[in-house]
């Protein structure tokens, strides 16, 4: 069986929609930080400095796979045939609160303690 | 170093077997060798000494009771660190999951356990599996006993390491792209990666989901086989998991049948020849006469598409990974770090900072070029393109396991290099994968055991075995028959030759 499932993406940045890795397009350092963003990872200068041409170094070693499947081939997800899988719906034993809290950088009222979640502007 | 740790861990079952050794003796004696040699191996990030050695009186105790029928009961085991051990640190050579102890077991473990094997602690690897020389752990890398001026591969290296250095006689690995057989390549060592959900992933921190798959790594094909028995099998917790009718077979029982006669050799054509080390290649091709002496026919085999496995692994792993590896968000658990400056930071700072201190640079590097793949415009001529080219792959091992029951490769391009060489260089690290990954991609098993040592640098090399998808007990009888000629060609072990670390450094 071969599907594409769509993998939980974080919001795509405005590409233009018909590109393809063999446009031989490089990653900008705007780019690069763009992305970081998005991953929820703050780089430093010189992170960034150092990220971008190794990425296009990367992303240009990788072109080739954009040209060598016919529109045809359909797509992989799993190696082998997957269907989806049932469980009876009973009641299990779990991970007590103090088990799965006791790791959290921060914990109040048997909660998970966060920042806040909201930004203070309107 | 004392004679039991020098056992293998068929050997060491049948002496405990025959009361003639404890459990707690031989726990012990891995114990003190690791103390010993792992401050110049540096195999483990943990060594749960005191846990060991509990669960080494309690084997001695289910035998003393009757209850042995389980082959390695009192053997020891090491388990790489990506794996949920409770009660036992699991950092997955992360800063990010420094002191994390998981409150459960991964199933494969839980085997472990009910199998009655002490698990001495846990193995160094690169971040999160990202790496193929364990250069890119947060604690340090690992050192090749065989040179501890090299890298022992990655990202298993502290597990094929931990079982070189005859720290424990076996040990648990996992392979996304080539992290079991690519270290044992590089060590001297057997290594196995199990068919797609042949073992379950409950409890490994995932790389990418597609293609983890968790397996053995021993110092000899039976050992490594007595392992895969122990932790294969089906399991509810993962809905990937193989759930045969009828059942699995023994891989011991195939690793001691070893005769190969008539078995139809496959040698891949496109993986060998230009861009690897010579001695590579000598060695190689020096096995596959020794399966043709044998009673094997051998063929040269093409699978043209293989050479796109590599950009299509490179695509589809940050792609996976990226997305995996979202949860690490400061919230629930592992390290959380407030920007400095920002007065009330809100969660996506401090997810921001957290993930900024708490990744090193490869994780990083491939979770950008993931969030890119995947990035919409991008995900069709990436991500999706490089799943078509999956299925090249995956139809160029049905062609070939129709003219052939097993191919054969060397598994690494090249002997284990120094310290340095390619940490900066990520195109020249992800090509020491360039063979093991096509297994990956099309979910089928793969073996790596020695071939010998290449005559430029006196350092191990490997050859891969590759069977079809569910014929994992087939590696295992060709393993076993090509070990047996080389060792009888070596005069003994392969390890036999390695230096001794005793007073190391």
């Amino acid at each position: 069986m071969h599907h594409s499932p769509k993998i939980a993406a974080m919001p795509g940045p405005a590409y233009p929609s018909e590109a393809t890795p063999s446009d031989g397009r490089t990653i900008t350092r705007e780019e690069v930080a763009h992305l970081a963003r998005l991953a929820r990872i703050d780089l430093t200068d010189d992170e960034l400095d150092h990220l971008a041409p190794q990425l296009s170094v990367i992303l240009e070693s990788v072109a080739s796979v954009s040209t060598v499947a016919a529109d045809d081939i359909p797509p992989t997800s799993h190696a082998l045939p997957l269907q989806n899988v049932f469980r009876p719906d009973e009641v299990r034993s779990s991970l007590t609160s103090e088990a799965a809290l006791a790791a959290a950088p921060a914990v109040e009222q048997q909660r998970f303690s966060v920042p806040r979640i909201l930004d203070d502007e309107p | 170093m004392s004679d039991l740790v020098e056992l293998s861990a068929a050997d060491l079952a049948d002496a405990l077997a025959r009361r003639e050794v404890s459990s707690v003796e031989a726990t012990t004696a891995s114990l003190e060798r690791i103390a010993g040699v792992d401050g110049s191996v540096h195999a483990f990030l943990h060594v749960d000494a005191a846990g060991a050695l509990a669960q080494a009186a309690d084997a001695d105790a289910r035998r003393a009771a009757g209850d042995d029928n389980q082959a390695l009961l009192g053997v020891p085991v090491a388990v790489k660190d990506v794996v949920a051990t409770k009660g036992i640190p699991t950092t997955c050579g992360s800063r990010i999951l420094e002191g994390w102890v998981p409150p459960y077991d991964a199933t494969l473990v839980t085997r472990l356990r009910a199998a009655g094997m002490p698990i001495l602690g846990k193995t160094n690897m690169d971040e999160f599996a990202m790496g193929s020389s364990t250069e890119h752990s947060a604690y340090g890398a690992t050192c090749n006993p065989w040179d501890l001026g090299r890298v022992p591969g990655g990202s298993g290296g502290g597990s094929s390491a931990a079982v070189t250095a005859f720290e424990s006689p076996v040990a648990i690995g996992t392979d996304t792209g080539g992290s079991i057989r690519q270290p044992s390549a590089l060590t001297g060592t057997v290594g196995v990666k199990p068919t797609y959900g042949g073992v379950s992933r409950y409890g490994l921190v995932a790389l990418a989901s597609s293609l983890d798959q968790a397996g053995p790594v021993a110092r000899s094909v039976l050992d490594a086989a007595l392992l895969h028995d122990v932790v294969a099998g089906h399991d509810p917790m993962d809905s990937t998991s193989i759930d045969r009718a009828d059942g699995w077979p023994s891989m011991a029982a195939a690793a001691r049948r070893a005769d190969i006669s008539g078995l139809r050799v496959g040698v891949v054509k496109e993986l060998g020849g230009e861009g690897y080390q010579a001695g590579v290649r000598t060695r190689f091709d020096e096995a596959v006469q020794l399966l043709v002496g044998a009673g094997a026919e051998v063929l040269e085999v093409s699978c043209p598409h293989f050479e796109y496995g590599l950009g299509a692994y490179y695509l589809i792993l940050p792609s996976e990974a990226s997305s995996n590896l979202a949860k690490f968000d400061a919230m629930r658990y592992g390290l959380r770090v407030v920007p400095d400056g920002v007065t009330a930071p809100s969660a996506e700072q401090v997810m921001s900072a957290t993930r900024a201190a708490g990744f090193g640079a490869e994780v990083k590097r491939r979770i950008i070029l993931g969030t890119f793949a995947l990035s919409s415009g991008y995900y069709d001529a990436y991500y999706g393109q490089a799943q078509k080219v999956r299925t090249l792959i995956s139809r160029d091992f049905e062609a070939a396991f129709s003219q052939v029951d097993v191919l054969v490769s060397p598994t690494a391009p090249t002997t284990a290099f120094r310290f340095g060489d390619k940490v900066d260089d990520p195109l020249a690290m992800y090509l020491n994968d360039i063979a093991t990954i096509p297994a990956n991609l099309a979910g089928v098993p793969g073996m790596s055991l020695p071939s010998g040592l290449a005559p430029e640098d006196g350092l191990p090399t490997g050859i891969q075995i590759l069977a079809p998808a569910l014929e994992d007990a087939r590696l295992y009888t060709v393993g076993a028959a090509l070990e047996a000629r080389l060792v009888e060609q070596w005069g003994g072990p392969l390890l036999d030759s390695a230096p001794s670390l005793e007073g190391a450094r």
